[in-house]
């Protein structure tokens, strides 16, 4: 327990507990809607069918697993960095508690059908208000953690949080203006190209804002943690965040490309998103400098084992990414299988693995206890990579075969394919991406299972450790 | 400095994200919004339509169908013509999305007659046998219209107290296949795009029965969902005993008959398999 130091940590528990819960709910309907596309047969109308399932899959990965960690270990890592207790427990507590009606209702209405359309922002206006609140009070707390804090210098981790919270806070607000016209209907604020441009403008700045700047406030804190040695350069960091979130706005459109969106927007954003290439591997190389003379911690230290692939699968991904916001290559591969393999190296790789590598560090501190079992640890590891290379890798395959497939001309210059002989195609494809996701579930559930016996059954830690 | 100062770093964080802000999602406004953009043929959404397109919203058909086609070959020859901003002006929320593993729905508006649509929809794979589109049979209930005049003027779109009225009775299927036949139909795109033959109309197949084989498969695959399995007839006319010339039945199915409902097969198959599939269709006459 942490009562030596006077932390607040249990609402660090139940935020916890709730989006390990969310998180295999989240996956759990990946498996499903896999599934769905492979045997179209397991839809179930009108409630379970594909196209409502699929937004409760995202929602519930991105903000129940996703956000529902970052507030966890927003809140830990503030007060350690801060030396400061948390501003507000009461509010925090019921932030939880709103947390968990939110995504619950989310996951209601979405099912229901009542969905703005919107990626990423498709819950309606009354959940959607609900958000607001929830997101305003947690960003409160933290906030006035950090002006009253004890130890005066911030570290880049609060630097991220920090932007992390500003930044949510005006897309979501922006993207999510409403004409309402029931408690369960609206409509989009903005029409047309300039609603797609919005939209984009929002949507690649969760993946900036929620995917990106949280997981790396997180390795900042915890690779250091873990390793028991400081990150190589707190400069390097400071010049790459500034330049991360100044370039991350400009490149929306390249969501966008070869749309009515004007071509000076989607010029931008392409090169804007080559660009990032430079403040993103900034990050993953000061995660490898970091580990100078410490590589055989990779064997050792399972939660360096996490981090390092999880920052790798991070660089990966900012390669990746670039590569698909450029024209030519993004006239093949967008609206593809390809596009899935993408995202999921980056949910299933980059943000999972860090957010597991959190978990393992913070419950047997908060808890006092033993990890239960390291040998789980380390199969937990080898068949979540396992399951997402096979997600990532049958994806990336099957996008171009397709791609290639659609873009295939007779010497006349009419089509070779119709657009059903490139889709029965996929289907080996899917096949492998379901067992790849059932995999991945399968670890995930082992990962579970530890995190309960290490709560339930383990060890007494022989000496508290400092956090 | 700014390690130690929480407030003002936000304030500059904030600025920061500003910048990209306003010139690549305020400036553009002005952009999308420039008159010369405005196509005057475009026209708002019907009550009905309307009524579609919140159906498609709360299906989240948006999950596997885009809307836009993009000015490539390989979009234009299967979509039709490369969509403008100007046809999006009455979209609130626009439908681009962002993932085809079904086909691109831009101007899918006057492609099949609606009796094909109503079929499809309550079972897609008795057309398509391999589709992974579920199964919507169970929008033929009847269609809750409450809210359509308090939609249309929130949109500020016009409407008359017939059209209104018009709704009583209406099924859900009803008003997703209005919306549907709109989609992307408003400019005259299909008259302009509609591939007419050009040269000599000769089948080099003729005769050759090595071809009969992909003729039928290409049957089954394209055309049986409207002409039946057994050449009787469904959706489309029986083909059993044509009496027409290959010349002629080439000509419909490369150019197809718009207004006939039965769509153009020119670009999607090519001149040499269109004549494939006609021998073929001789064949089985006589
Ligand atoms: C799981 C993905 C999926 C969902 C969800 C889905 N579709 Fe489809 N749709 C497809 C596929 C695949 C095809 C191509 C095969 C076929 O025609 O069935 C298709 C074809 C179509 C076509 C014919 C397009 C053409 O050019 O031949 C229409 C129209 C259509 N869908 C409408 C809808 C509507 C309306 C909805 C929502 C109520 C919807 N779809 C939901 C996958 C989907
Ligand atoms: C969406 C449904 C649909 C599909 C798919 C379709 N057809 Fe048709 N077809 C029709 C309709 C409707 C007509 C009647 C057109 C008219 O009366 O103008 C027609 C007419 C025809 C005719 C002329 C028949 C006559 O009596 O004059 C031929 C030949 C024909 N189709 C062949 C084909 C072939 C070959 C294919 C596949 C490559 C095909 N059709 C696919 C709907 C379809
Ligand atoms: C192993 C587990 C998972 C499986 C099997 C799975 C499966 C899927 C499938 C089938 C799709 C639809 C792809 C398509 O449109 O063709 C999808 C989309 C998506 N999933 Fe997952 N998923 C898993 C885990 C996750 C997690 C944990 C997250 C988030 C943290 C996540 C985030 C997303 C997102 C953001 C999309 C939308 C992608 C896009 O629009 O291109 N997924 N997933
Ligand atoms: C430099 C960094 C990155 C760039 C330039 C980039 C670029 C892109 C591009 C161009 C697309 C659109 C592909 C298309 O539809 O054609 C895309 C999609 C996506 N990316 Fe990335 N990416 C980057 C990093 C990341 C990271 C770190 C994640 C974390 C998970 C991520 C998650 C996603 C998601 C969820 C989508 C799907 C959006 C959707 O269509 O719904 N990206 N990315």
């Amino acid at each position: 327990m942490n009562q030596r130091e006077g932390y607040t940590d249990d609402v660090v528990k139940g935020f916890i507990t709730w989006s390990i819960i969310w998180g295999v709910v989240a996956v759990l309907l990946g498996v499903v809607i896999s599934l769905q596309l492979a045997f179209p047969q397991l839809n179930l109308p009108p409630y379970l069918t594909y196209g409502r399932l699929r937004p409760i899959h995202t929602n519930a990965g991105i903000f129940g697993w996703g956000i529902g960690s970052f507030m966890a270990f927003f809140i830990f890592i503030t007060q350690r960095l801060t030396k400061t207790r948390l501003w507000s427990p009461g509010l925090a507590r019921f932030q939880l508690y709103l947390f968990n009606v939110v995504i619950a209702l989310a996951a209601l209405t979405l099912m229901l059908g009542f969905n703005r359309s919107k990626e990423y922002a498709e819950l309606e206006w009354p959940v959607a208000l609900l958000v607001v609140v929830l997101w305003v009070i947690f960003s409160i707390n933290i906030i006035m953690t950090i002006i009253k804090r004890k130890e005066e210098q911030m570290y880049i981790s609060l630097w991220y949080i920090m932007a992390t919270l500003v930044g949510v806070a005006v897309l979501y607000l922006v993207n999510n203006a409403a004409i309402p016209i029931s408690l369960t209907k609206s409509y989009s604020a903005y029409a047309g190209a300039n609603d797609a441009n919005v939209q984009w403008w929002y949507g690649h700045n969760a993946v900036a804002m929620v995917l990106t700047t949280p997981p790396l406030a997180l390795f900042y804190y915890f690779l250091p943690k873990s390793t028991g040695v400081p990150i190589y350069s707190h400069r390097m960091g400071i010049i790459a965040f500034w330049s991360l979130v100044f370039m991350y706005l400009w490149t929306g459109a390249h969501h966008l490309l070869w749309t009515p969106v004007p071509d000076w927007v989607q010029t931008l954003a392409m090169a804007f998103s080559v660009m990032l290439i430079a403040p993103s591997w900034a990050a993953v190389f000061n995660g490898y400098f970091s580990m100078n003379g410490q590589w055989h911690q990779m064997r050792e230290n399972y939660l360096v084992k996490f981090l390092i692939f999880g920052v790798t699968f991070y660089g990966l991904q900012t390669l990746q990414g670039p590569s698909q916001a450029v024209r030519t290559f993004s006239a093949f591969i967008h609206y593809t299988d390809w596009i899935p393999g993408h995202v999921h190296m980056g949910t299933l790789g980059w943000v999972s693995l860090i957010l597991f590598a959190s978990i393992y560090y913070t419950v047997p501190k908060i808890y006092g206890r033993e990890i239960y079992s390291v040998g789980l640890v380390n199969l937990h590891f080898w068949l979540a990579v396992a399951g997402q290379l096979i997600f990532s890798i049958t994806m990336w395959v099957a996008g171009i075969q397709q791609a290639a497939m659609l873009h295939a001309t007779n010497p006349d210059g009419s089509l070779h394919y119709s657009f059903m002989e490139t889709l029965v195609e996929m289907y080996p494809y899917w096949h492998g991406r379901a067992l790849g996701g059932i995999i991945y579930f399968a670890s995930l559930l082992i990962f579970v299972y530890n995190i309960v016996k290490t709560v339930t059954a383990g060890k007494p830690a022989a000496v508290t450790q400092k956090a | 400095m700014l390690e130690k100062k929480p407030i003002i770093f936000l304030l500059i964080a904030t600025g920061v994200i500003l910048i990209g802000t306003v010139v690549t999602m305020i400036a553009p406004f002005k952009w999308i919004n420039d008159p010369k953009l405005k196509i005057a043929e475009v026209k708002p959404y019907t009550p009905l339509q309307l009524e579609g397109r919140d159906l498609y919203i709360r299906e989240g058909c948006n999950n596997c169908h885009t809307q836009t086609v993009r000015p490539l070959l390989a979009d234009v020859e299967r979509y039709g013509d490369y969509s403008k901003a100007g046809e999006f002006v009455y979209d609130q929320p626009h439908l681009w999305g962002s993932r085809r593993t079904g086909p691109d729905l831009a101007r899918i508006g006057g492609k099949y007659p609606d009796a094909w649509h109503y079929k499809h929809m309550a079972d897609p794979q008795s057309m398509v046998p391999r589709s992974n589109m579920p199964k919507y049979a169970f929008m033929q209930r009847p269609l809750d219209a409450s809210l359509a005049e308090r939609k249309m003027k929130a949109l500020g779109f016009p409407y008359s107290q017939a059209e209104l009225d018009a709704l009583k009775g209406k099924s859900e299927m009803d008003a997703m296949v209005a919306y549907l036949q709109k989609l992307g139909n408003d400019i005259p795109w299909r008259k302009a795009a509609r591939t007419t033959v050009a040269g000599d109309i000769k089948n080099p197949f003729r005769d050759d029965r090595s071809v009969l084989a992909e003729g039928k498969s290409i049957y089954d695959k394209e055309c049986a969902q409207c002409h039946g399995n057994d050449l009787k007839g469904g959706v489309g006319p029986s083909l059993a005993d044509l009496k027409q010339s290959e010349a002629d039945m080439f000509k419909i199915v490369f150019s197809g008959s718009p207004a006939g409902g039965m769509p153009a097969f020119g670009d999607i198959l090519g001149k040499e398999r269109v004549w494939k599939v006609v021998t073929y269709l001789k064949s089985r006459g006589h």
